[in-house]
């Protein structure tokens, strides 16, 4: 069966929400993993959930990328492993420098808790194999720093090697400017490494997986990423 | 020892919406001379060195490895004697 760690830093508040939807709606074995843990072996992929890792300060992202965990996560990657940020997860990957960027304040400065639309715009990686390309998802964000910035060279490179896997639309799957509703660069609300074995994203898929609780979308990614990895 | 002063500021090609909010509201404040806001952080820092080179190095690793982020931030360092 499938083996999923969630890292759990200080400060991190969506770990048990990624567990649950692992745990209980994908129904694989999940296990936390405490910062200043460094065994990760016989994991099939890391989750770093959503939060305010060390109260956010600094920067989002910038002090946990030194807890002891993301030594090993680093080797873990360059070995292929997959890791998934989620929000809080994503801010630290881009502090890692495992993906390529910086986020900024959102635009209107405003932290931003509601349902969007997200179309897929890559189906060349294991987080979005199952899904069509161009489908909508919808996911609530939840983030006051998710305004996605990277300088002209980086975003063609992100382009031309197709990392972006989605982007912010409107209910119709337009790219309207506003529907970028914080202001990245290019509507960008998840990207991949080169490899795409990391992914992160601002929206949280772990938020939308039971429609008791009014929406399932994210579901498809997680069923994606464990069809994938033929672990489910 | 060595005090260090750094600000940390975003770069000039970044939008600053802290600074913009801010001179917004100082234009509602009746300053209309103010022609631009960057909003940016301060920081202190005491360094043992033997000479400010050295205390300058230091500082100078602090702020690319963790104090900024150079993807999108510049920061400058000033010595107090």
């Amino acid at each position: 069966m499938a083996k999923v760690g969630v890292i759990v830093f200080p400060g991190s508040n969506c770990d048990h929400d990624a567990y649950h939807a692992l745990k209980y709606v994908m129904n694989v074995d999940v296990k936390f993993l405490w910062h200043k843990e460094t065994d990760v072996s016989g994991l099939d992929i890391i989750i770093i959930p959503g939060g305010f890792s060390y109260g956010d300060y600094l920067r989002s992202g910038a002090i946990a990328r030194f807890s002891p965990i993301m030594q090993e996560l680093i080797e873990f990657v360059k070995k292929g492993g997959p890791v998934m940020g989620i929000c809080n997860g994503f801010q630290i990957l881009l502090e890692a420098g495992l993906i390529p960027g910086a986020m900024r304040h959102n635009e209107k400065l405003k932290f931003i808790c509601k349902d969007v639309h997200i179309r897929v715009e890559s189906t060349q990686s294991i987080y979005t194999s199952s899904l069509q390309k161009d489908q909508l998802l919808k996911i609530p964000i939840s983030h006051g720093e998710g305004n996605y910035y990277i300088d002209n060279d980086g975003i063609k490179e992100l382009q031309d090697n197709d990392q972006v896997l989605f982007r912010y639309v409107n209910a119709h799957g337009d790219a309207t400017p506003e529907a970028n509703i914080n202001g990245s660069v290019d509507h960008i609300a998840g990207i991949t490494n080169k490899q795409k074995n990391v992914l992160g994203m601002m929206p949280h898929p772990e938020r939308a997986m039971e429609q008791l609780l009014g929406k399932e979308d994210g579901k498809q990614i997680f069923e994606s990423i464990l069809q994938a990895l033929a672990i489910s | 020892m060595f005090k260090a002063k750094v600000s940390v500021t975003l770069r000039p090609s970044i939008l600053d919406p802290k600074g913009k909010a801010a001179h917004h509201a100082l234009e509602n404040l009746g300053l209309t001379n103010i022609e631009r806001v960057r909003i940016g952080k301060f920081i202190e820092i005491d360094v043992q060195a033997t000479n400010e080179e050295e205390a300058r190095s230091i500082v100078e690793l602090a702020c690319s490895k963790l104090l900024a982020n150079e993807v999108m931030e510049d920061f400058h360092i000033m010595f107090e004697f």
